[in-house]
């Protein structure tokens, strides 16, 4: 779960990490009340969950409420990386002096987390990675202790005078708390920015891993509908894993692995597919419902493939469960089923005689609803 | 000869009175593993389907004399099994469970590892030796006895390509599911090492997808260590970036984690690696030895 700039900063804070004074608008008339509230020169940014929001002109430096108000205005007209702006938030400016990085990410390679500095803050961090990894020094986090201390002044030391070091410890320590209390998979500070001789989170970055939500209930406040289309969203909840494509070819199958190798068989074949949607292991006519009322939301489908797999699932149950779905909804497109496992023969010849196209071979299925997906085209 | 489980190995299963585990334990006791014994605390002393219950995985270890687990908790308690096995000196510990955090697996990836316990997933249908035994919920039957091995990040496609191999008349010495989580307790590395040395295993299927980069430093360890015929098939090529495909560990982020990538590591060093899960036989047998 990504996290916006301003929900990231109240964590930053609640965890006594250093960031500028800042409030939230969802107006531009709200933008301006905020900077004469502030007085002085202050930041307007767009609160988006992707990156590149300085290239789309989503930030802005302003000197007065009237600035703040136009600035406002312009941010909330653009979109970045196609997301819409629904939010700004206002901050007092901070007199960068000189922008660190700082991040803490799980590294997947070591099983464990990894602290990650740089003293080139303030641009992106995967090009300097890709570029100049000599420039990130990384350290492990020991999930009880943090990062080692004498390491971490070691790795830092060249960087800060004495009593900056401390401080730059200070929120490095207060990081990982964070990190692990909150069962983070990302905590980013880009810039860490050097400002009146003291250290200030000037971006905020934050990632919540999905799977310790159910522990975690407070930071279900912080869900941003924003994050997933709505086909998605009603997926989750009826216990699919969805995500859209732009293809016309339909996708329902059980399991994540074979639904992405469907989706990429309809490719190799020629074909495109419209979405990945990974059924689950059941056998359930409420899901194919469900399933099915998702998929046909999408005006461009030109026709369906649903691959089953039946291992411990009886193809005959499965058979059973689609036609039962085909009862309670209209399904307006050509329906292939790929069927296999226990009972399969059973199971073909249930939705055969149910006016399906029912196949063994996988291969067989994907060209048979490419045809179909070409036909409707042309109609 | 098979890795890991044969037909000696006694089972354990964690979470047997609830309806997976106990539909599982049966099954598998149906296929030919020695199920000697279920945990779920507070129900020691009762049985499921004659499987004596207990109420510790200590209690079942003294009473039993178990080796290996295989756990259907629920996520919110999965990571107690986990260490409550290990504690307990179970050597093979299989996690089936979904939606285990992250930081969870980090802390439990280290508690198992420094108990000397081999563990695999979570988020996977587990581990099968045809002919011997299986620890886990994958069809026992559309498997064969032989000596191809399979790895992999999946569940049902890694029953799509054991289909194609069995009918292909190639038969499998294990076939491994090591789960679709960003943490996950065994890797194709440490299985590519179980395989190069097992007598019974002459080629191995190493099936991976998108997201983090565990196919490209197999593929650099198969360079140097492994000298088995290996062919591959890499899933997601046709997945979006930044979205998370089912696993939660299939996800692209930036420009790692990538199926070109991956397909790439490998052709790069003659392995091959099949367009489609039905070619998979025929790229084993032109596989390089």
């Amino acid at each position: 779960m990504k996290l916006f700039e301003h929900q990231s900063a109240s964590l930053f804070r609640e965890f006594g990490i250093p960031v500028p004074e800042a409030r939230t608008a969802s107006d531009p008339d709200g933008a301006a009340v905020i900077a004469r509230k502030f007085g002085g020169v202050c930041v307007v940014k767009a609160q988006v969950l992707s990156g590149g929001r300085g290239k789309a002109g989503g930030v802005k430096l302003v000197s007065s409420p009237a600035e703040a108000r136009e600035a406002a205005e312009k941010i909330f007209a653009i979109t970045v990386q196609g997301m819409p702006v629904g939010t700004v938030q206002v901050s007092r400016a901070v007199e960068i002096e000189k922008e660190f990085y700082a991040g803490m990410t799980l590294n997947r390679n070591t099983r464990g987390v990894e602290f990650m500095f740089s003293a080139e803050g303030g641009v992106d961090i995967e090009e300097t990675a890709a570029n100049h990894p000599e420039k990130i020094i990384r350290l492990p986090v020991d999930p009880f202790h943090g990062v080692d201390d004498t390491l971490l002044r070691g790795a830092l030391g060249p960087f800060f005078d004495a009593g900056l070091l401390d401080r730059a410890v200070s929120i490095i320590r207060n990081m990982g708390r964070l990190f692990f209390e909150k069962d983070c998979s990302l905590v980013e500070i880009n810039p860490l920015a050097l400002s009146s001789g003291s250290l200030v989170a000037v971006d905020a970055k934050i990632v919540i891993d999905d799977n310790s939500l159910v522990k975690n209930a407070d930071l279900e406040a912080f869900r941003n509908p924003e994050e997933y289309g709505r086909d998605e969203i009603d997926a989750r909840n009826a216990g699919l894993s969805f995500v859209g494509l732009d293809g016309d070819i339909g996708c329902m199958v059980n399991g994540a692995g074979l639904a992405m190798a469907t989706m990429d068989l309809i490719k190799h074949f020629g074909g495109f597919p419209a979405n990945f949607l990974d059924i689950g292991g059941s056998s359930n006519p409420q899901k194919v419902v469900d399933a099915l009322e998702i998929l046909l939301r999408n005006k461009k489908i030109r026709a369906i493939l649903m691959n089953i797999f039946g291992g411990i699932t009886r193809c005959d149950d499965v058979a059973r469960g689609v036609i039962l779905a085909s009862e309670k909804i209209a399904i307006p497109v050509p329906f292939v089923i790929r069927l296999i496992g226990t009972n399969d023969e059973l199971g073909r010849s249930m939705l055969k005689e149910a006016g399906f196209s029912a196949y063994s071979d996988l291969n067989d299925a994907v060209r048979r609803v490419i045809e179909d997906a070409g036909r409707g085209r042309k109609g | 000869m098979s890795i890991l489980l044969d037909e000696t190995t006694r089972v354990l299963v964690q979470g047997i009175t609830g309806r997976d585990g106990s539909f599982h334990a049966v099954a598998m006791r149906e296929y030919g593993t020695r199920v000697v014994g279920g945990v779920t605390p507070g129900k020691g002393g009762t049985s499921v389907d004659t499987i004596p219950v207990f109420d510790t995985v200590a209690d079942a270890v003294s009473s039993t004399g178990a080796g290996a687990t295989v756990i259907f908790v629920p996520a919110v308690a999965a990571s107690g099994a986990v260490r409550e096995a290990a504690d307990a000196g179970i050597g093979l510990i299989v996690c089936i469970t979904e939606g285990i955090p992250v930081l969870e697996m980090v802390e439990n990836y280290r508690y198992v590892k420094d108990r000397g316990a081999v563990l695999i997933g979570p988020n996977c249908p587990g581990l099968i030796s045809p002919g011997k035994s299986k620890a886990g919920i994958m069809p026992g039957q559309i498997h064969a006895p032989g000596r191809v091995g399979v790895i992999s990040r999946s569940g049902t496609l890694t029953y799509e390509v054991v289909y194609n191999l069995t009918g292909s008349g190639m038969g499998q010495s294990t076939c491994v599911g090591i789960g679709g989580d960003p943490v996950i307790g065994t890797g194709f590395i440490e299985l590519l090492e179980m395989f190069q040395r097992d007598d019974g295993t002459e080629a191995v299927v190493l099936i991976g997808e998108i997201g983090g980069d565990d196919e490209e430093r197999a593929a650099a360890y198969v360079r140097e260590h492994f000298s088995k015929k290996l062919a591959v098939f890499i899933s997601g090529r046709t997945a979006p970036p930044g979205k998370r495909m089912g696993h939660a560990g299939a996800i692209i982020s930036g420009s790692s984690g990538t199926a070109e990538a991956k397909v790439k590591a490998f052709r790069e060093i003659n392995i091959p690696v099949a367009d489609r899960p039905d070619q998979i036989p025929a790229a084993l047998k032109e596989g390089r030895e």
